[in-house]
């Protein structure tokens, strides 16, 4: 491939795991959301102006879900927390006991035109 | 004892050091060492000759022995096993009590461990297979100065691995064009950039300034993408001093991570770094230059395992571990067992491993296992599969020799990546259906169709020199 045909490559605002893919599903959003329940992890949900959306903290959707094993109930709290705050960045978080640390993050929201 | 008696000259090793009935205790630091004796030494003598050459023993009788209680001091062989597969060699397992060792130290472990019992005659080759490290000691070292959780906190980064990149030409680059291609593999990208081991401050690049535009290229990276981004600063250097400096000046400019090479820069500089790094907030990365010449023959050496346990205890929150698949030596079974000595809390005997101990860790933090060499877009779903997510995969080549240069090979990396781990979420089998996963990611990112079209014929299939005895 000749130098001139390879195209430019334009830096856009991303948002860490899963800001390469497309916009995910919500089938897509669903099986991840297994995936954090079979782990035995926490899902919650996060979200936050996209201004501030670098800053290590984000505002919390209620609390976590402790015990929540019923993805579909966690896709209507998404569903709520979109209604709530339609102009804010939303991520999916699992919470990981064992390791103290987020086992998951993902931004299953952006508002318009981000 | 005071009935002992001095009988000067020479007396059989196993007569002292042979002790079957030996149990050990949980405080002791187990070995376990393969023994190809010389012909006609009895594998008895072979096997107690080193725990004594390795602990209290010398070759003949002293007196000064009379004047301390040998029996408590003395290193114990108190096992010894066939070698599958090879009828020359065999096990030696040998206990030495916690005492022998000062607190904290692994360069003292090594001394004794490693030391002049490697030249031993009556021995034709010796390999340090693995040590059990007592959590009595353990609880004395530092350990990785943040680990991999407060890793991921500083970082922000969740669920995945992490995508690194060695910048290339290794060598001959002048400050501020490094800058540049750091600048676009991580706005491209990528979470980390990583010095090459043998950059440290030659005449066409000078550490300093090196430091000062890759400061510069991570800022504005950051800026752009919102993302935290990091890179790997080489502060191996030829004195303690110059490295300390060089880190300080690293933390001045307010980056997150720096580098050093803990076999050709010494465990002493790597610990002392270490300890700098806890006390300061940084991240430390560690490269392994050097081990192939320790490790890879199969029966004289150090097996990398214990290495590998060695650097965790000295300190470093990331160590090589090979990749696998990609251009350099590495079992798999293997590999997975000193990735385990890394990241796990406990690590139970595993002998299809090569694991020769139960290992706890105590509350020692985990160090990520990097993956680099020879690895491409292709290797994605393998690398996924082996490493896990507490791990960075590292493309040097697979990076900047995408058509579309550093950014488009970095765009190119990270798609393929995140569709990986996806996938696996889902429940897909990414060592089957790998390729299907990447042509389909491959459908929205025009820079990874080009990074698979570029790489599809690459392979490295060698066969491992160093494989587990079986």
């Amino acid at each position: 491939m000749s130098v001139m045909s390879s195209g430019d490559f334009r830096t856009t605002r991303t948002y860490e795991t899963f800001s390469f893919l497309p916009p995910l599903s919500q089938d897509e959003i669903y099986d991840q959301i297994v995936y954090i329940i079979n782990q035995g992890w926490t899902p919650a949900l996060e979200h936050e102006a996209p201004e501030q959306a670098s800053e290590h903290y984000w505002g919390m959707w209620k609390l976590p879900f402790f015990g929540m094993r019923n993805p579909d109930q966690v896709l209507a709290e998404l569903e709520e927390c979109r209604r709530a705050y339609p102009d804010h960045l939303i991520r999916m978080v699992g919470y990981d006991n064992y390791t103290q640390c987020k086992g998951h993050e993902f931004v299953v929201y952006r508002p318009r035109g981000l | 004892m005071a009935n002992q008696t001095f009988n000067a000259g020479v007396q059989d090793y196993k007569l002292t050091y042979w002790t079957p009935d030996y149990t050990p205790l949980d405080t002791d630091l187990l070995a376990c060492f393969k023994v190809i004796p010389q012909a006609g030494v009895p594998r008895e003598e072979a096997a107690a000759a080193v725990a004594a050459e390795s602990s209290t023993g010398t070759w003949t009788t002293v007196w000064t022995d009379l004047l301390t209680d040998m029996e408590f001091y003395k290193g114990r062989c108190y096992r010894i096993e066939d070698v599958p597969g090879n009828k020359d060699a065999f096990y030696a397992f040998i206990a030495y009590p916690l005492d022998l060792f000062e607190e904290g130290s692994v360069v003292n472990v090594l001394t004794s461990l490693v030391g002049n019992v490697f030249g031993f005659k009556a021995v034709r080759s010796l390999r340090l297979e693995d040590i059990r490290f007592p959590v009595a000691f353990i609880k004395t070292c530092g350990g990785p100065p943040s680990g991999i959780q407060v890793e991921r906190d500083k970082l922000n980064k969740y669920g995945r691995p992490m995508l690194g990149c060695t910048i290339k030409p290794k060598l001959g680059l002048s400050a501020k064009n490094y800058g540049r291609a750091v600048y676009e593999c991580l706005r491209g990208g990528l979470d980390l950039t990583k010095d090459d081991e043998n950059i440290n401050s030659q005449p066409f690049q000078r550490w300093r300034d090196r430091f000062s535009f890759v400061a510069d290229a991570i800022n504005k990276a950051e800026a752009e993408t919102g993302e935290v981004k990091g890179h790997y600063l080489n502060v191996t250097a030829a004195t303690c001093e110059d490295m300390m400096e060089r880190a300080e000046y690293a933390k001045e400019l307010g980056v997150r991570i720096v580098m050093h090479d803990f076999l050709t820069g010494g465990f002493t500089a790597n610990t002392s770094l270490a300890n700098w790094c806890r006390k300061n907030g940084m991240l430390l990365h560690i490269h392994r230059a050097m081990h192939a010449v320790i490790d890879r023959n199969p029966n004289h050496g150090i097996h990398f395992r214990v290495l590998a346990k060695c650097l965790r205890l000295s300190g470093g929150d990331h160590l090589h571990t090979g990749t696998v698949v990609g251009k350099l030596e590495g079992d798999r079974a293997s590999t997975l067992g000193f990735v385990d000595q890394l990241r796990e809390a406990f690590v139970p005997e595993d002998r299809s491993r090569g694991v020769f101990f139960d290992q706890d860790w105590g509350s020692m933090p985990g160090v990520f296992a990097v993956a680099s060499g020879g690895i491409h877009v292709w290797h994605m779903p393998a690398l996924v599969t082996i490493f896990g997510d507490d791990s960075v995969l590292q493309f040097g080549g697979g990076t900047q020799g995408h058509p579309g240069g550093n950014a488009a090979g970095a765009a190119a990396n990270r798609v393929a990546l995140e569709a990986c781990v996806k996938a696996r979420n889902e429940g897909r089998d990414l060592e089957r259906e790998g390729g299907d996963i990447l042509r389909d990611a491959a459908r929205h990112s025009p820079e990874l169709a080009v990074a698979l079209e570029t790489w599809k014929e690459i392979k490295f299939e060698f066969d491992t020199v160093d494989k587990l005895d079986a």
